[in-house]
């Protein structure tokens, strides 16, 4: 909607989002909403690739398991790929993978893949402002977290398994 | 899919040949509709004027009322009159785009037990009859073409300014677009969408006398045997005061003037009295027409 | 020279730049600089005021050789910007160029955000991440491409006929495709142009005549572009030459032809002339075209449509060069640069119905008027209606299709000018009177405002207001038979009505209707109206962000002759650099196969579009063609052993640079 930035307080969560953007078109267009100074979220962070067809899909899972609340990845409009077919690989893999996220039960508004092409300024800005929010009504994933305590819980059980302690009643 | 349909005060009061005809084309061409219960006046171009929030409420009513009474997750409402079908769709418009006056009004709706969510959309019969049931629908239908009728379409302002939902507000064609599929001729006039002057005929009335001149002088000019409209404020407008105008400018204007649902009618060849044809001033001659049964030319 | 430092251990220098207010005033550099010092392998973190000035790239070098830096890290405007500066900045101090990275914190960060607090955690993220990424650099060599010195011009307008000569005078060869018949765009239709009133085509013949004869242009008119492939410095394009059942050899432009075909007068609308005349089958669009040669329109041809033609033009003809059986011509050429002229398109005025374009016979637009005023023109200069009337009042209506956002917002930044001179030129050939209806009057060039005083001077009429209608509606008998244009007077305050017997509608430039399919093939990009897109509005309105390609002219964005002009020799200047620098730099930012990794299992084969990588069927491996490679990753992504590796973009590169956004380290506190 274009709303006015939001001002984190300190201390308080604010959605992380790593976003791969694709150089000729999505990061030219932020580029272009800085020279425009079209304000917004401050909570993406973005990793500059030469085209969306280099994002693997394990930056994403990666992303996801080292903390970020989001995953973005900006292209060029179908058709307009600086490199011909790029971003039909990065959608054929991002179909791909919101399946996998949502077996595992990470929620569909928390990895997008965005269309935006050079002159399109505005457009990051909505993206970034939308996701935000979505992400922040989401709140956070928190996966690492949730990995040291699963690993905690195997240690527990592994320990239990190996007769080394009583069995503890989880 | 069945349509709601509000009629609006006018259609019950002078307007109410508009009613009749619309009411005997639906039935000859079998469109479900049905009347929206317990409807209230829309407030029309005064109460905006008066209390723009307090006359969004009054016409959201009627939104309210109509999802209450239908299921579809599109409430289709038809409003002939073209000033309620203004009030309306700028309702339904300022109540989507508007968060302020969602709240503002929803609120005193509460008050009723009544709430609005978005699901109405309001339609002009004009725009149901050529685009939802089709040209080519009503053309199966028709018995008398009407070959070597000369119409002049007249859209008035509301339904096309400000918003123009189903036709180009400078220059529409769906009204002329029915009448030649009818096989009438449609004369191409430059005032189709010029104001008529609304309610100035009963406060300022040489200003609205003016203004209805302007009009029909053009059209009996371009060589129309008939002006066709789609709101009663309009027809009356343009129908009732021509011997005054007569006067006053040393005009020599004789046109007939109804509603394009009359003529539409007539077409279908629905009997006379069904279309609140008797309700006209001026008798409409179609002699020169031709049509394979000759009874028509008696039926007028 | 391009080590990397004390037995490859990393020494990283950190320099966080304020750019003057710009990053400095949002982002707390002190804080970024602290922090950055604080993380493992930094030796050197500090800011400075503008790092990309000459004492800041002198810092840098002096830091490599003072601290045996192996690292370099900027932190301040967009890599798009500044990267190659650094990169050469860094080489220059005796380090690999690629041992360096660019961290945007003003595009990305301080111009788009206002929370302090909030920008320079970002801003501490990012360098974060640089610093983790910077590990895995590794030292690259510089890709260099040879630059095939031959130039292609894509449409033969004013722009790209100036572009040809330029490049033709130094040299170069150029090859100069045209679609229509003849070269000379719009600017061959206009009768004279603005503020000098100089004859258009007395101006431009001649140069049409010297790309003619010029032995360093070829000229394929009637053509056009149907495939690009390759890169810049090595395009190799298709060219279909369309039959013009002509021999061009042969045909020396008498025309006889035309004189002897059997329709005694033309049928079909004459193109040229917009359709305010008719033509014969075969024709030749104006006297001057170039080449002057004619050709044959299938379409309305007879011995085409029936095959039973008497075909008295062949007859006609004592040089035999009419040849039915032509066909299509493809030609294949080799280019190092492109430059793309192609023009616009006027705005169609049938979209906007209240003003009578198409309805009204006596509606014009702008160019179908520069027709009617040319005295080479369909009715030889003399202003006769379509109903054969003289007009003695004409109203001409400003801004029909721009400024509006019901069809095209921009201004199209010539109609003003061009409504005075045809005002002008109005009055000369009839002594009507003229009324102008503007919005604002845009007169900005050299000696524009005074053509504008001139005007005044003349008693062309000029009512300020946006024209709401044009109708033949009359209420007095005294505007029976006109056309009642209606405006709002705004500097009086009255809605007027104007009868006049000619209306003229100055209608806008739109971008090509094929704008679209022109740029896919080329590999650019389009502005949102559909222009082509420059790379810096301000600092590169020729180039693309595609190396090689350039453009010029009205393709760019709304512009007249002396601007169009300008950009072609502009356009034309950047070819010559890369040309006669002979060769260009590329980022070598090319994938390659780890072939001991490979297990030769054939997924990244299709997926290739440059079809760079092939299977080496001894080996049973992959192996990727550095010289196709353009570097997108695609196929790195792809590979499920991991075996394909992207210089720049290594999987390491990127998987250090989410870990280092997402680590949770307490940030140091700022103001």
């Amino acid at each position: 909607m274009g709303t006015a930035e939001e001002h984190p307080k300190a201390n308080s969560w604010e959605p992380r989002i790593v976003a791969f953007f694709c150089n000729w078109c999505t990061y030219t267009a932020a580029d272009l909403a800085g020279v425009s100074r079209l304000r917004h979220a401050p909570n993406a962070r973005i990793i500059r690739v030469m085209c969306s067809g280099r994002v693997d899909p394990q930056f994403i899972l990666d992303a996801f398991s080292k903390g970020a609340d989001g995953v973005l990845i900006g292209g060029c409009h179908p058709g307009d790929c600086h490199y011909m077919e790029g971003n039909y690989k990065a959608l054929r893999r991002v179909q791909l993978l919101k399946r996998m996220l949502k077996q595992m039960n990470i929620e569909e508004h928390r990895f997008r893949l965005e269309w935006i092409s050079a002159s399109e300024g505005e457009r990051v800005r909505t993206v970034m402002n939308e996701m935000t929010e979505h992400v922040r009504k989401l709140g956070p994933l928190g996966l690492p977290k949730k990995f040291q305590e699963w690993d905690k819980e195997m240690e527990i059980l592994e320990r239990t398994v190996n007769g080394k302690e009583e069995s503890v009643h989880a | 899919m069945k349509y709601l349909s509000y009629p609006g005060c006018s259609l019950r009061s002078t307007g109410r040949a508009y009613e009749e005809s619309l009411v005997a084309v639906f039935q000859a061409l079998e469109i479900q509709y049905e009347e929206l219960k317990d409807w209230n006046c829309c407030g029309a171009t005064s109460y905006v004027s008066i209390d723009e929030m307090d006359a969004f409420a009054l016409a959201a009513r009627n939104l309210a009322l109509a999802e209450l009474q239908s299921p579809e997750s599109t409430v289709k409402l038809i409003a002939p009159c073209s000033a309620c079908y203004l009030v309306l769709s700028k309702t339904e418009r300022y109540l989507e785009d508007y968060p302020e006056v969602s709240t503002n009004v929803n609120a005193k709706l509460d008050k009723a037990g009544l709430h609005y969510n978005g699901r109405v959309e309001v339609r002009h019969p004009l725009d149901v009859l050529v685009n939802d049931y089709g040209l080519e629908n009503i053309v199966k239908h028709v018995q008398y073409p009407l070959k070597g009728l000369k119409v002049a379409c007249y859209y008035g302002c509301q339904v096309v300014r400000p918003f123009a939902k189903f036709d180009h507000s400078h220059y529409p064609v769906t009204m002329d677009k029915l009448v030649q599929a009818l096989g009438a001729e449609s004369v191409d006039w430059p005032l189709k969408t010029r104001c008529c002057g609304g309610s100035l005929t009963g406060t300022t009335q040489e200003a609205g006398l003016r203004l209805n001149r302007l009009l029909l002088k053009e059209a009996q000019k371009r060589g129309a045997d008939i002006l066709l409209t789609c709101c009663p404020l309009c027809q009356h407008n343009l129908e009732c005061y021509q011997e005054r105008i007569n006067r006053i400018y040393k005009e020599e204007i004789d046109l007939p003037v109804a509603y394009f649902t009359q003529l539409l009618g007539v077409a279908l060849g629905l009997p006379e009295k069904e279309l609140g044809m008797q309700r006209l001033f001026k008798k409409l001659s179609l002699e020169h027409i031709t049509h394979p049964k000759g009874e028509m030319a008696n039926a007028w | 020279m391009h080590g990397n430092g004390l037995n490859g251990s990393i020494r990283i220098g950190f320099y966080v730049c304020h750019c003057g207010h710009n990053i400095a005033s949002i982002v707390d550099v002190k804080a970024v600089a602290d922090y950055v010092k604080t993380l493992p392998g930094v030796i050197i973190s500090c800011e400075y005021k503008y790092m990309c000035s000459d004492p800041g790239q002198e810092l840098i070098q002096k830091d490599i050789k003072e601290h045996s830096l192996t690292r370099i890290i900027v932190a301040s405007c967009s890599p798009l910007l500044h990267e190659h500066t650094f990169r050469a900045a860094v080489e220059k101090g005796g380090l690999n160029p690629y041992f360096f990275q660019m961290v945007n914190i003003r595009e990305d960060v301080s111009w788009v955000h206002s929370d302090r607090r909030a920008a320079t955690e970002k801003a501490q993220d990012l360098a974060r991440a640089a610093v983790q990424r910077v590990f895995h650099h590794k030292a690259l060599e510089t890709k260099h491409v040879k630059i095939h010195p031959d130039v292609l011009v894509v449409g033969g307008g004013i722009a790209g006929i100036h572009a040809s000569l330029t490049l033709a005078n130094a040299g170069k060869k150029v090859y100069l495709v045209e679609r229509d018949p003849t070269i000379g765009g719009h600017m061959a239709m206009f009768d004279k142009t603005f503020p000098t009133l100089d004859c258009a085509a007395c101006i431009l013949t001649p140069k049409m005549s010297q790309v003619k004869n010029h032995p360093n242009i070829t000229l394929w008119t009637y053509s056009e572009v149907s495939k690009v492939d390759g890169y810049v410095g090595n395009y190799k394009i298709e060219v279909k030459r369309k039959p013009r059942y002509i021999n061009e050899e042969l045909c020396v432009g008498c025309m006889d032809c035309i004189e002897k075909c059997v329709y005694k007068e033309g049928r079909t609308p004459d193109e040229f002339n917009k359709g305010l005349s008719k033509r014969k089958p075969i024709y030749i669009p104006f006297p001057q075209a170039t080449p002057q040669i004619v050709l044959i329109d299938p379409e309305s041809c007879i011995e085409f449509k029936s095959g039973r033609c008497k075909k008295t033009c062949v007859e006609a003809c004592d040089r035999k060069a009419i040849d039915f059986q032509q066909k299509e011509e493809m030609k294949e050429i080799e280019v190092g640069t492109i430059i793309l002229a192609t023009g616009y398109h006027t705005f169609d005025a049938k979209r906007i119905p209240f003003y009578g374009y198409g309805k009204y016979p006596n509606v014009y637009t702008s160019l179908e008027v520069e027709r009617l005023v040319n005295a080479s023109g369909p009715t030889g200069g003399e202003m006769i209606l379509r109903d054969g009337r003289h007009p003695k009042t004409v109203g001409i209506i400003h801004c029909v299709g721009s400024r509006d956002k019901n069809t095209n917002r921009w201004c199209s930044r010539t109609c003003c000018m061009y409504s005075l001179k045809l005002a002008h030129l109005l009055k000369e050939h009839t002594e009507a009177e003229v009324y102008n209806f503007y919005i604002d009057i845009r007169a900005a060039g050299k000696a524009y405002e005074e053509f504008y005083d001139k005007l005044l001077d003349e008693n062309v009429h000029f009512i300020r207001g946006r024209v709401a209608e044009v109708s033949d509606w009359a209420v007095r008998p005294s505007e029976e038979g006109k056309l009642i244009i209606r405006a709002e007077d705004t500097m009086i305050g009255i809605v007027r009505r104007i009868p006049v017997d000619m209306v003229v509608l100055a209608v806008g430039m739109e971008p090509q209707a094929d704008s679209q399919d022109v740029r896919r093939m080329f590999n650019i990009s389009c502005s949102t109206e559909g222009f082509f897109l420059e790379r810096h509005p301000k600092l590169a309105p020729v180039d693309t962000f595609t190396d090689g390609i350039f453009i010029a002219g009205a393709c760019q964005g709304p512009k007249d002759i002396p601007d169009s002009v300008a950009q072609a020799g502009a356009a034309a200047a950047q070819a010559l650099t890369l040309i006669d620098t002979g060769e260009i730099e590329l980022e070598p930012n090319t994938a390659f196969v780890v072939q001991e990794e490979c297990s030769g299992c054939r997924t990244c084969l299709t997926i290739c579009p440059y079809n760079a990588i092939s299977r080496d069927e001894v080996k049973q491996k992959a192996y990727i063609n550095e010289a196709l490679c353009k570097g997108c990753g695609t196929c790195v992504a792809a590979c499920p052993s991991g075996s394909i590796k992207q210089n720049l973009f290594e999987d390491e590169m990127i998987f250090s640079e989410i870990n280092g956004l997402l680590e949770h380290t307490p940030a140091v506190c700022c103001e």
